[in-house]
């Protein structure tokens, strides 16, 4: 199928204004009549479904957690950009857009990149008028900051819980339209398929988690705001319950899952300390404001600094390689995440780790502290110390913070058009699970700026093209598509139960595996030989799991083990998916490195001294697309099609940040 | 480490449920409290039995999700953090930990260490907002803050609505939570408006949920992991009262 | 009339309007406690001082006085009582199951015995009336000074004269002052006068009230009962009981 991305025409900065005035309408009197599906009640999610509510849509939102509140959008630390230039700094909507282009790695899609930019400014508004507490300068007006590398102060934030304060506010949108009785909430609910009418999206299967009941629920169309897949890594910055099932049974249903190698791998996350782990912990972004990261200039001091027979406190400087600052001088350690990530590993790679694994740096806030006293740097980043001496049992006032890489927020998802709308007729995706904004790397400060996008101003303007040719009310859950779609959600569970019955080893095994393989192959660097191999092997991890998984208890109740086996099953088959695109795209862009592809002294870049050998090589001749995948069924590969990116306002250029 | 774990298990809501024994063998203290349970789990996994349902998500402290009373204490008797916070090396080898689910009323039992919280979800849905409409603000920096006033509000909108006050509470009242939710709206030129009709609506529904009522004993203060100030209950009270005042005479 | 009755009722029902009437009326019953004292105190004045002080009371605004004081103490203490079993009842109800393992970490002893050292007070207010004021002793009833009043002073330093009623009135005071150790304080709270600012100067406020009270209360009983403070007797030679049933008058 060919894909067509809806883009309107014109200039740049007037696409989204056009399409607003030229985009069709639903009268008041007849939005009422209309039914929408919500899945995810993050900030994407949740504002979607209070603003489509507010509308006038009778709305239905579903989450797995207890409460709306506790999507995961609730953990983004740093901040939410916005070109609204109150710091007088050179900001624009041009500015933005430009920037978030280009941190993407030249991977993303102009029209909806641009309209992002614009709504920002709304976005800030809006939030403000609902009481969220931004940071504010004693005159009572919003403080701003420059966060992940951006050279202008567009950044709001709201100390270290921007993400909370927002999906507060959003929260309790959705509460207000709750109480109106717009929105009907469904929480501790999971969405197990999607149901296609006459091939388009009208309706999905639930399981309630709290019974383990069954339920169909239909409506005239639905919305997927599920969040990203980071946790087919096992480890990552996500938490517990984030899963990719929603999304990937989209997938299965035919809709296209686009760019799932582009996954971001943040750079300052506490290092792993065993393998009882169960998870990342970010420190916001914000400590490289203040920390220089270093390692060990030889792999001999490094040796001595992990097994503790000398303290990191005690090398000297001329034994430190603050690397960053020496590969990087103009950006230094502000470097985007997905170099400052990959530089880490490199380090560790040669042996230069430290933490016990080997695979940690330092981020020392020595000479901020000479240079501006403990008590400011106490002031600005008190309750990140804090957090960390907590996990690690460290005092990072006198020893060095250890941090390593980990996986924090996938940039690929299900593929939309221009209105958000996926392959699959009715089918819209927003936030994290769709592929749109980000191109091959986030921005910091990006990922709220998006979801609340979407949610709040893009996805009003834009169902009513969808829904404008559709009957109000003519789905009903007594249609054999949902009768079949249930069915085979029954028997999926009941498999998963008869094998548990038996089986031997608990599902976090197999998760754990399954994460171990997939960060190793198809994590920080990739490369072919590598991509093949775990091509192979995923096979025989899902051989396993369908053969000696253990799941106990039974289905028809709260059964967390079980939950947890039907994402794994999910999170299994998608890996596969990822590395086969991962395989695909011989380049390097954004947070998708294959080794084969990097700057070597033979380029003339390297020559000319724009950027360094080993920097990422892009090419743009042959993987200028956004690569969107359709399932071809269990254990064929999936086929590819191609959405060619096409830039007509920005001239891709060599990302360098030296 | 070793550790001994008296754990509350209950099969579902209406099971009576008792405290069982369990043996914690080999923890390392660089594990946190959560993580001690999915190893326990495991080990209770390949022994066939079902394991301890507990509530948990984002495990760094911010959703609000994970709960249980740890000997005696809601997130444990560390101030300021959350049971997935609480950390392995705060043990000593041999202790005895008592894990209990968060109890109230108003919070009925699910399933083992898994409560219902939704009561906190009814009491926003009650007046915990600011009614304005997406798309109808004003420009964000048109109705100027003051720093700390700001500040206050946001102390106030720290609360990750988790439920420890009320566990804590022996009325198991659910006043710090009402306190902050509606303290933060308050102290905000823009919640000015609906102040008053606010909350009437929150304590009205608060009362209506089942949670007791304050005794002033700061238990709540003391478990929370945010560590609201007891002075958004005084607010409430004192907002209540003008409220109620205004309600009658207008 | 209908929408304002309304609002007073839904007041009455929710929990912080209860809490504040119980605020309220604590309040009332505080100051009435601090008046109490200082008038007791008198004892050390001297028989006249304080029984001329009790003659005022008794006949101030023609006698009526006395006796809206004493309406306005017993609605007082009535709705005091009556909202914090409703209170109690409410909170008992909240939390049913109980921990295997409790612990406290904030809560301070007094506060949580609140309601037993209120219910003991309640009963000491009874007896206490019974003792000084309904006088079902007559021994104490018809006690009379030399300008023809009743004799405060006198019955004071007798009806303390025994270790057994002194003692109850130590243990009584003690238990009272508990209470108010933390009622006081939550008398701030509820009516929403405690802030970051003022945190401190309430507790150290309601513990001021509170030693003072422990103190003024009970300096009487204790220097009648180890003989500090001896009845002289009158000059006139009647201070022990005269039985006549015109003196009843002054017992109200």
């Amino acid at each position: 199928m060919a894909l067509n991305s809806a883009i309107p025409s014109g200039p740049i900065d007037m696409k989204w204004t056009d399409y607003k005035a030229n985009a069709p309408l639903i009268n008041p009197a007849n939005k009422r009549k209309f039914s929408v599906i919500v899945v995810g009640s993050g900030l994407a999610g949740g504002s979607a479904a209070a603003t489509l509510s507010e509308l006038g849509y009778q709305v239905k939102c579903f989450c797995y957690q207890d409460s709306p509140r506790r999507a995961h959008s609730i953990a983004a630390q740093g901040g939410i950009n916005a070109a609204k230039n109150y710091q007088n700094d050179g900001d624009s909507v041009w500015r933005l857009f430009y920037d978030t282009i280009k941190g993407g790695d030249f991977r993303s899609r102009e029209a909806n990149v641009h309209r992002l930019a614009e709504v920002s400014t709304n976005i800030i508004d809006q939030c403000v008028a609902q009481g969220v507490p931004f940071a504010r300068e004693y005159g009572g007006l919003l403080a701003n900051r420059s966060f992940g590398g951006a050279q202008v102060s567009r950044t709001f934030y709201a100390r270290g819980q921007t993400g909370q304060q927002l999906l507060i506010g959003c929260y309790q949108a959705l509460e207000k339209e709750v109480a109106r009785g717009g929105v009907q909430m469904y929480p501790r609910t999971e969405m197990m398929d999607l149901v296609k009418v006459n091939g388009h999206a009208k309706g999905i299967i639930v399981r309630n988690l709290q019974t383990g009941k069954i339920e169909r629920h239909s409506a005239d169309c639905v919305i997927l705001a599920s969040g990203g897949y980071g946790n087919v890594f096992y480890l990552s910055t996500n938490a517990m319950g984030c899963n990719v099932m929603a999304a990937f049974r989209a997938y299965k249903q035919g809709a296209y899952f686009a760019n799932p190698c582009y996954t971001q791998i943040h750079p300052t996350c506490i290092p792993v300390s065993g393998d009882y782990q169960s998870k990342l912990t970010l420190m916001s972004e914000s400590l490289r404001n203040d920390g220089r990261i270093w390692v060990p200039k030889s792999a001999d001091i490094a040796a001595k600094l992990r097994e503790g027979t000398m303290r990191a406190a005690d090398v000297r400087d001329e034994d430190r390689d603050y690397y960053l600052e020496r590969k990087y001088p103009s950006f230094g350690n502000l470097a985007p995440r997905d170099i400052s990530s990959r530089s880490a590993k490199e380090a560790c790679d040669e042996g230069r780790g430290v933490a016990k694994t080997g695979l940690g740096v330092y981020l020392d806030f020595r000479d901020s502290i000479e240079r501006l006293g403990a008590d400011t740097i106490k002031a600005r980043y008190g309750n990140l110390f804090t957090m960390y001496e907590k996990i690690s049992g460290e005092d990072p006032y006198s020893m060095p913070m250890k941090i390593y890489p980990a996986v924090h927020y996938t940039m690929g998802g299900l593929w939309v058009d221009y209105n958000l709308m996926s392959n699959v007729p009715g089918l819209h995706v927003l936030g994290e699970a769709n592929f749109s904004d980000h191109g091959a790397n986030r921005l910091g400060a990006s990922a709220l700026m998006q979801g609340l996008a979407d949610g709040y101003f893009v996805i009003p303007s834009t169902l009513p093209s969808y829904l404008v040719n559709e009957t109000p009310g003519s789905i009903s859950t007594d249609m054999p598509e949902f009768k079949e779609a249930e069915e085979k959600v029954t028997e999926r569970l009941d498999g998963l139960m008869k094998v548990g019955e038996k089986g031997k080893r608990t599902v976090d095994s197999f998760h754990r595996e399954l994460g171990l393989l997939t960060w190793d192959k198809c994590g920080m660097s990739r490369s072919k030989e590598g991509l093949e191999e775990a091509i192979d092997k995923i096979p025989q991890i899902r051989e396993e799991f369908h053969e000696n998984v253990r799941i106990p208890g039974s289905a028809g109740a709260l059964n967390m083990e079980l939950e947890k086996a039907y994402r794994v099953q999910d999170f299994i088959d998608f890996a596969e998916m990822t590395c086969h695109d991962a395989l695909n795209r011989e380049e390097s862009c954004g947070g998708h490195f294959r080794e084969e592809y990097q700057f070597t002294e033979d380029d003339p870049e390297v020559q000319s001294g724009f950027t360094n050998p080993g920097e990422a090589k892009r090419r743009d001749e042959e993987f200028m697309y956004a690569a969107a995948w359709e399932d071809k069924g269990p254990g064929n590969k999936p086929e590819l099609h191609k959405e060619d990116l096409n830039y007509e306002f920005v001239k891709p250029s060599v990302r360098s940040y030296k | 480490m070793n550790l001994k774990l008296k754990v509350w298990r209950q099969a579902h809501a209406d099971d009576r449920g008792t405290i069982v024994d369990y043996d914690a063998k080999d923890i390392p203290e660089e594990a946190s409290f959560l993580e001690m349970i999915d190893i326990v789990n495991e080990q209770i996994i390949e022994d066939g039995g079902e394991p301890i349902h507990f509530d948990h998500d984002c495990r760094e402290g911010i959703c609000g999700m994970c709960s249980l009373n740890i000997n005696g204490v809601p997130h444990s008797k560390e101030r300021g953090i959350t049971t997935c916070q609480v950390h392995m090396r705060k043990f000593n080898d041999g202790d005895t930990i008592w894990i209990e689910p968060f109890r109230a009323k108003a919070f009925p039992v699910v399933k083992d260490l898994v409560v219902d919280r939704s009561a906190f979800d009814r009491i926003i849905a009650a007046g915990g907002y600011v009614e304005v409409r997406t798309g109808s603000a004003v420009d964000a920096n048109s109705v100027p803050i003051p720093k700390d006033k700001a500040d206050a509000a946001f102390d106030a909108a720290a609360c990750i609505g988790c439920g420890a006050c009320v566990a804590s509470c022996k009325n198991a009242s659910a006043m710090l939570f009402t306190g902050a939710k509606a303290a933060h709206l308050n102290l905000l030129p823009q919640g000015e408006p609906e102040k008053d009709k606010r909350v009437l609506a929150m304590v009205r529904q608060m009362d209506a949920e089942g949670f007791g009522n304050c005794t002033n004993q700061y238990e709540c203060e003391a478990a929370c992991p945010k560590e609201i100030s007891a002075d958004v209950i005084s607010k409430l009270n004192r907002d209540y009262a003008i409220a109620s005042a205004r309600e009658a005479v207008s | 009339m209908k929408g304002l009755i309304n609002s007073v009722s839904l007041f009455w029902q929710s929990s912080i309007g209860k809490k504040i009437v119980v605020a309220v009326t604590g309040l009332l019953l505080v100051g009435f406690l601090v008046g109490h004292m200082a008038g007791n105190l008198l004892l050390f004045a001297g028989r006249e001082a304080l029984n001329e002080y009790a003659y005022f009371l008794h006949h101030m605004l023609h006698g009526a006085g006395i006796w809206i004081a004493r309406i306005g103490l017993l609605v007082s203490l009535v709705l005091h009582v009556f909202a914090t079993i409703a209170l109690t009842a409410q909170n008992r109800a909240a939390r049913k199951e109980r921990y295997a393992h409790g612990a406290t970490q904030a809560a301070s002893r007094s506060s949580r015995m609140m309601i037993i050292s209120g219910l003991v007070i309640l009963a000491f207010i009874i007896f206490h009336i019974l003792h000084f004021t309904v006088r079902i002793d007559p021994e104490l009833a018809e006690m009379k000074d030399a300008a023809g009043h009743h004799d405060v002073y006198g019955m004071v330093i007798k009806g303390f004269g025994g270790p057994v009623v002194s003692l109850f009135y130590v243990v009584a005071i003690t238990l009272l002052c508990s209470h108010l150790s933390h009622g006081i304080a939550s008398i701030f709270q509820t009516l929403g006068l405690r802030t970051r600012k003022t945190a401190g100067a309430t507790r150290a406020l309601s513990w001021g009230i509170t030693v003072v009270l422990w103190l003024g209360f009970l300096v009487i009983p204790l220097t009648i009962l180890f003989g500090i403070v001896k009845d002289p007797g009158l000059d006139a030679g009647h201070s022990q009981s005269a039985v006549e049933a015109s003196s009843t008058s002054d017992k109200h």
